[in-house]
């Protein structure tokens, strides 16, 4: 067979089988995914120092940073952190997903050359000008605020490259399908970023309606945009490309409890319908982000953030039962079966990947998520917008979520394709519980200081005289899980690069195991596959979720109805 | 298997434990979509987004009058050298009230009475501002060309500072406002 087939396992393909899962490796997708990570890597340190920096200002006895330093460097943080680090590594998750699991080659070398060109000239281009003090308009960019054309080119070519490494994703998938590399269904991971490439495509395309006569205006070339319809349009790119992100967490939240524990999606077509109201109804939550402004009305608000956006809320209330119960049953099945929670225990909570993807569903679901719906609610959204209660909300979906996840999938990436074992071991089973630890602290702090009525993005809150010593404790709160967290991310790094340069080979050999659960003696595998009564301690665990959910909400309800009336 | 593609059969409705879920998310779901259209109709806090263009000159030249018409004193902010001296102005109850934000002050200082509902109209004349009234903690957004108006009605007596939470430049953290209510 010649080499111009897409089927890795065919003679002569530039592949190698995997020592430790068996499956086969392309070559090309392994190039880009080290690059592509090792990128994201990089740009994580870079808004990390950054955050450092922050949480020491805003916590306002130590309050390090200058005033116009500190609007820079916010300005810096969030592009690193929200677009650079996790759009390089979500092309590095892309490319796996759509060659091992389907035994398939990357579509193109060139293509993925372009796309990383694009993406990393973007990205330098932003933090450059950035950094020189001529971007200090905060990643959202609100016009009238204007900054260096560059500022915006930097963007848009960081766009462009990542859609044209979402192209190399589908083009790979679709000769894979032609080629028959693989048949029958493609694997859930695959299809959850598949999701988020669909998503990732409407998002881009967002982003250049918005960016691009932006960019021509700050070129002097046309007017300028309207300031309500840029925030319209923005939110399309600022909220889809949060939605990229979650799809590709819980596609890491599906994977990593299958490698580690062996886990199964309970019911492939509810998770997978799931994806697709994913796909179908994020882009109008964008609007709750708007819901406090003028020029769009109550209905369209109500219509936007309920019908639609409830759906998609309702795709990570599955996820969030599906993906415990996956990994309940993998446990049972293996003989831990003792009373509710007798699982629980039993769960390898000393292997990093493990206890990242599971802090990373906690934290999302119980933090992220309730705070994300119930601030998202329209009247709600009086007593929450632009206070710090919005980042205490998204650092924990985001970081905490996100962030976490991929810190987790790390652990297996780089055993698994730069192929050494990771250097301190015991330094990287603590790492999620720190990182974890540092963003719920961070995230109270801000959320409890917003509360009471602290603004995001300001650089001081005493010139105001309104805000109490509660306040101010919060803020110290929100700065030492700041300093926990960045500890923790410079463990990871340190780790990662570590590992890259130090880390003992292991060409040929299974990579060294981080710790997962033996079957115990008498266990069957798939004896559970058809009961559907074997989830209990999920069960019990996402209906306390729900009772959160519900207090949390109302709660937010009765201090809302505390407020002057307004209409 | 979460990472090899499915040969056998997959579609199959949920069940159980699973469905049990399904049908609370969705309920839940459901009340929360409810909530909205009826605190609507019975709850008090609203923000309906009722706007209307406006050019930042027109605005400023509207909300000149309201001040020329409505004055009743001065307000020096102890301390805060940025916001300067602004005038205090007293709007008759019912009335329209003129509101602008701008670098690096929100103007004027207004006096309202307790009880009494005002139409309150909001914009800015240079950048994006944040109207973030405290200690109540109610938020609003001011974008320049737009006349946000918010019907309002002060239900508690005493001196309230409007914080600026949308970044405007370096002075951003020391932009305030007052309003008193009497």
């Amino acid at each position: 067979m010649s080499t111009t087939s897409h089927n890795l396992a065919a003679p002569g393909t530039p592949g190698r089988v995997c020592g430790t899962t068996g499956l086969h490796v392309c070559f090309d997708a392994q190039r880009f995914i080290k690059l592509n990570a090792v990128s994201g890597i990089v740009f994580l340190l870079l808004g990390g120092i950054a955050a450092l920096l922050l949480a020491l200002t805003r916590w306002q006895t130590v309050h390090l940073l200058p005033v116009d330093w500190f609007y820079r460097i916010l300005t810096f943080h969030g592009l690193n952190m929200l677009i650079f680090w996790i759009l390089f590594f979500e092309v590095a998750i892309l490319y796996f997903a759509c060659t091992t699991p389907l035994n398939a080659r990357l579509y193109s070398r060139k293509v993925a050359w372009l796309s990383f060109t694009l993406m990393i000239v973007g990205a330098l281009m932003t933090d450059y000008i950035i950094l020189k003090g001529q971007a200090d308009v905060m990643m959202t960019s609100y016009l009238p605020l204007l900054a260096h054309p560059v500022f915006y080119l930097g963007i848009i070519l960081m766009a462009v490259g990542t859609l044209i490494g979402v192209f190399n994703f589908f083009a790979t998938l679709y000769v894979a399908k032609r080629d028959k590399a693989y048949t029958g269904s493609m694997p859930i991971v695959t299809f959850g970023a598949l999701a988020a490439a669909i998503i990732a495509v409407v998002t881009l395309l967002h982003g250049a309606v918005v960016m691009i006569p932006t960019f021509t205006y700050s070129m002097g070339w046309t007017a300028e945009p309207d300031p309500i319809w840029y925030r319209l349009i923005w939110w399309g790119l600022g909220h889809q490309s949060q939605q990229v992100n979650v799809c590709a967490m819980v596609s890491v939240w599906y994977l990593l409890t299958h490698i580690v524990l062996g886990s199964r999606p309970v019911n492939e077509a509810v998770c997978r319908s799931a994806f697709v109201l994913y796909i179908l109804f994020i882009n109008l939550a964008s609007a709750h982000h708007l819901l406090v402004d003028p020029a769009v009305g109550a209905t369209w608000k109500i219509w936007n953030t309920s019908y639609a956006m409830y759906l998609a809320v309702l795709a990570s209330m599955v996820h969030g039962f599906t993906v415990p119960a996956g990994a309940e049953i993998a446990m049972r099945e293996k003989g831990y079966t003792s009373g509710i929670f007798g699982w629980v225990t039993a769960l390898p909570w000393k292997n990093p990947a493990f206890s990242g993807t599971a802090l990373s569903v906690v934290i999302f679901g119980f933090l992220g998520g309730i705070t994300g719906v119930t601030l998202g609610t329209q009247q709600i959204n009086i007593i929450a917008h632009n206070t710090l209660r919005i980042p205490g909300h998204f650092h924990v979906t985001v970081v905490g979520g996100t962030t976490l996840a991929f810190m987790a999938l790390a652990y297996y990436v780089i055993p698994l394709i730069f192929q050494r074992d990771f250097i301190w071991r015991g330094l990287a089973r603590v790492q999620p519980w720190l990182f974890g630890l540092g963003i719920t602290l961070l995230a109270f702090g801000m959320s409890f200081a917003g509360s009471m009525g602290v603004s995001r993005r300001s650089y001081d809150i005493d010139a105001q005289g309104v805000y109490g010593p509660a306040a101010h404790l919060w803020l110290g709160v929100l700065g030492v899980g700041g300093v926990l967290a960045f500890l923790s991310l410079l463990i990871f790094v340190v780790l990662c690069v570590g590992t890259l340069f130090f880390g003992k080979k292991i060409e040929g050999r299974p990579m060294a195991d981080w710790g997962t659960p033996p079957a115990l003696a008498g266990s069957t595998p798939g004896s559970l596959a058809h009961d559907h009564y074997a989830t209990k301690g999920t069960m019990v665990l996402t209906l306390v979720f729900l009772a959160c959910f519900v207090v949390y909400y109302f709660a937010n309800w009765k201090a809302l109805a505390d407020v002057w009336p307004v209409r | 298997m979460s990472l090899r593609p499915l040969t056998a059969p997959w579609f199959h409705g949920p069940a159980g434990h699973e469905k049990i879920w399904l049908g609370c998310a969705i309920l839940w779901c459901f009340v929360m979509s409810l909530m909205m259209p009826y605190w609507h109709f019975r709850g008090k806090q609203n923000s309906t987004g009722e706007a209307y263009t406006v050019k930042p000159a027109d605005f400023l030249a509207r909300t000149e009058k309201f001040v020329a018409a409505n004055r009743v004193g001065t307000y020096k902010h102890p301390g805060n050298a940025l916001l300067g001296e602004v005038p205090i102005v007293e709007p008759p109850p019912g009335g329209d009230v003129y509101l602008i934000g701008r670098m690096w002050q929100w103007y004027p200082a207004l006096r309202l009475r307790q009880g009494e509902t005002y139409r309150i109209h909001l914009s800015a004349l240079d950048l994006q501002h944040g109207f973030s009234l405290q200690p109540l903690n109610m938020n609003f957004q001011a974008v320049p060309g737009y006349d946000h108006v918010l019907t309002l009605t002060p239900t508690s007596k005493g001196e309230f500072t409007i914080v600026c939470n949308e970044f405007c430049g370096i002075g951003h953290s020391s932009m305030t406002g007052k309003i008193f209510v009497e």
